[in-house]
């Protein structure tokens, strides 16, 4: 009996159609948000704000994007990794190549350029599907990776293929210290995440899970297959390519392609496994996960201090990566997404069982 | 001359694709039988390759090693049914796919926790030498390797064909119910087949191995023979063998008459680009099962 929502009446399409329609959602939403806005930047100290929130914030946009394509539209990609590469490496030219480019035009471009990408790639995805696609995407992977590195165009000939970020600004203001590059981080994830859920709510949200559940089923009811899948393909892609974006210039500074290899794809497609699939606050939450998981290794690794070699840890981690994900596919195939639901049934209800 | 570097290539790309086909067929056994794309066909292989180097460092002759290695894949497999196949019975094929991604994470830990992280080199008493026939240099590793897959394959195509097991093997491919129903043990067939990816993996092990060394770059080897399996479809053996020397033959060309007008370094993508094109086409696959349905 933690929270009731009785004597909570709907009385207007709009309050039916809300995306909280408890009065404790709202309130719980619009703390962590104050929170996170307002406490979060001015307490935190700028290991925390650097080396946890920033890249579980981004990671979480990538981890989005891939739930859009895999958890919603049921198309399962491993190239996520190469559409964030398409995107950090567009912004970065755009900024390069166009002065005074303002930053968040800059990063919206880069993203449509991953959406254009990403819609080339998904093209197959109208002949073939399921394992034939995931293959497919490989193409995807790898053929980005080496244009990358291969062309000096797209970094502009620096040595090595290396991107670095050039100085940020918005309105002014510039984007340098910790803090600053997590509200700018906080304030675009939030505003996509905002979009993503009421995509998945919408009309075309509906026409992928019917996509995902039935392609036949939802054809013969006249949903479009080749806009819905290429739409799909393209809005992943973009929110992808945001994410990379963000993750080369805002988390890394100085970026190269090997950033974006298949091992950030895996570990994108865990985020969602893990998280969720076919959730928006799965991507969050398994994106927490995620980031968080070797950190508290590293730290049990320093309280046995030395007894554990790094090469034993690393080794670890990838079973613990590996056992995890076929614990949560066995055990919750919807991810901690769904545990968080059941805690929520159950705290409505306590102390009583139903 | 020209031709006759042609022809080198040609060859050399051929060979080469006889050993993505190798690692294509433990996908395709796996697939066929149980309808689980075993990603972790990779980390199969380099657990293999790493546990037969390791027992051998330990001063076991080879027969011997071989042998404990082989129980070890083939305890290995089953223990993999037993524990994240079975408890995954009727989930969605793509929920198998990550399982087994996961799984492939898991044993590649595993594999070098126990046996660490050091390149070990692997003989097997072939000389790697190329030698001359009709002016075409032909390694005689490559040609062993051939040979290797070549029997495996008569092996497999007979056990499939001929005995009573491979018979209930391919029952079970055909339709899980109704092989049930005729009383063929379902969780036996699915232990055997996983024992027998074990075995293939094994063998493809030990000729990676001793081509690049047994180290953790094997586990990508997998990743040269997905072009393979989506040109020859995930249920043909067949498919495997010539859609691996199809992949072989068309990197090696694309390498040599493509790579310098696009500055090198093409073999990582160029052979999944071929397959896409392939599949655009012909979204069946090579030999693939045309009542699959993949549109």
């Amino acid at each position: 009996m933690f929270y009731r929502e009785s004597g909570q009446f709907k009385s207007s399409y709009a309050a039916d159609s809300a995306i909280f329609t408890i009065a404790q959602d709202r309130v719980f939403i619009a703390a962590l948000l104050a929170l996170s806005f307002v406490a979060v930047p001015g307490l935190a100290s700028d290991y925390l704000l650097s080396g946890i929130l920033i890249p579980f914030l981004i990671l979480s946009l990538a981890a989005l994007g891939l739930n859009i394509l895999t958890g919603y539209a049921g198309q399962l990609s491993l190239g996520s990794a190469a559409f964030m590469a398409v995107g950090a490496f567009a912004t970065y030219n755009f900024m390069v190549r166009l002065p005074g480019m303002p930053l968040l035009l800059a990063l919206l471009l880069g993203g449509l350029c991953a959406a254009l990408v990403g819609v080339a790639f998904g093209l197959p995805s109208l002949r073939i599907k399921g394992f034939y696609l995931a293959v497919a995407t490989l193409a995807a992977q790898f053929f980005i990776e080496w244009v990358f590195t291969k062309f000096g165009w797209f970094s502009n000939y620096s040595s090595s293929g290396v991107i670095s970020a050039p100085a940020m600004q918005i309105f002014g203001y510039p984007i340098d210290t910790p803090a600053s590059k997590y509200l700018l981080t906080l304030s675009i994830v939030a505003f996509m995440a905002l979009a993503a859920k009421n995509m998945a709510r919408a009309s075309i949200g509906r026409a992928w899970m019917a996509v995902r559940d039935m392609d036949v089923a939802a054809e013969v009811i006249g949903i479009p297959m080749l806009r819905t899948k290429l739409l799909a393909f393209a809005i992943s892609s973009f929110y992808c390519g945001v994410a990379g974006a963000l993750y080369a210039f805002v988390l890394l500074g100085t970026v190269d392609a090997q950033a974006f290899d298949l091992h950030r794809s895996f570990q994108i497609l865990f985020m969602i496994i893990i998280g969720g699939v076919g959730s928006i606050l799965g991507s969050f939450l398994g994106a927490a996960f995620i980031v968080l998981l070797p950190i508290c290794l590293n730290l049990i690794g320093q309280v046995f201090h030395g007894a554990i070699s790094t090469q034993f840890l690393a080794n670890l981690e990838m079973m613990l990566f590996g056992g995890l994900i076929i614990f949560f596919l066995i055990v919750e195939p919807h991810g901690l997404a769904r545990l968080w639901q059941i805690t929520k049934e159950k705290l409505r209800v306590w102390p009583f069982p139903h | 001359m020209e031709w006759q570097f042609f022809l080198e290539v040609l060859v050399g790309g051929l060979l080469a694709g006889v050993m993505y086909s190798l690692v294509a067929l433990g996908f395709v056994l796996i697939y066929k039988a149980s309808g689980v794309f075993n990603f972790a066909q990779g980390a199969m292989v380099l657990f293999a390759a790493l546990s037969f180097v390791s027992i051998q460092d330990m001063g076991v002759p080879f027969w011997l090693a071989l042998l404990l290695t082989l129980v070890l894949m083939v305890l290995l497999g089953v223990g993999i049914e037993r524990v994240v196949l079975r408890p995954l019975v009727n989930q969605p094929p793509i929920t198998l796919f990550m399982a087994t991604i996961g799984l492939s994470f898991f044993l590649e830990g595993l594999a070098q926790m126990v046996w660490g992280t050091n390149v070990h080199g692997l003989e097997l008493g072939i000389a790697d030498e190329p030698f001359d026939v009709g002016g075409v240099f032909i390694s005689k590793f490559d040609l062993f390797a051939a040979a290797v897959c070549g029997t495996l394959v008569a092996t497999l195509a007979l056990f499939f064909s001929k005995t009573k097991l491979g018979r209930a093997l391919r029952a079970v491919a055909d339709d899980h119910q109704a092989a049930m129903s005729v009383g063929i043990p379902l969780k036996h067939i699915w232990a055997i087949v996983w024992g027998v990816a074990g075995f293939v993996a094994l063998v493809a092990g030990l000729l990676w191995g001793s081509r690049l060394g047994v180290q953790f770059a094997l586990t990508l080897v997998v990743l040269k023979a997905l072009p393979v399996l989506i040109l020859g479809g995930f249920t043909s053996i067949p498919g495997a063998i010539v859609g691996g020397l199809i992949i072989g033959a068309g990197e090696k060309l694309a390498e040599v008459y493509l790579g310098p007008f696009l500055s090198g370094g093409i073999e990582n993508w160029f052979p999944y680009m071929l397959a896409l094109l392939f599949l655009l086409v012909r979204p069946e696959g090579l030999f693939g099962e045309k009542h699959i349905e993949r549109v």
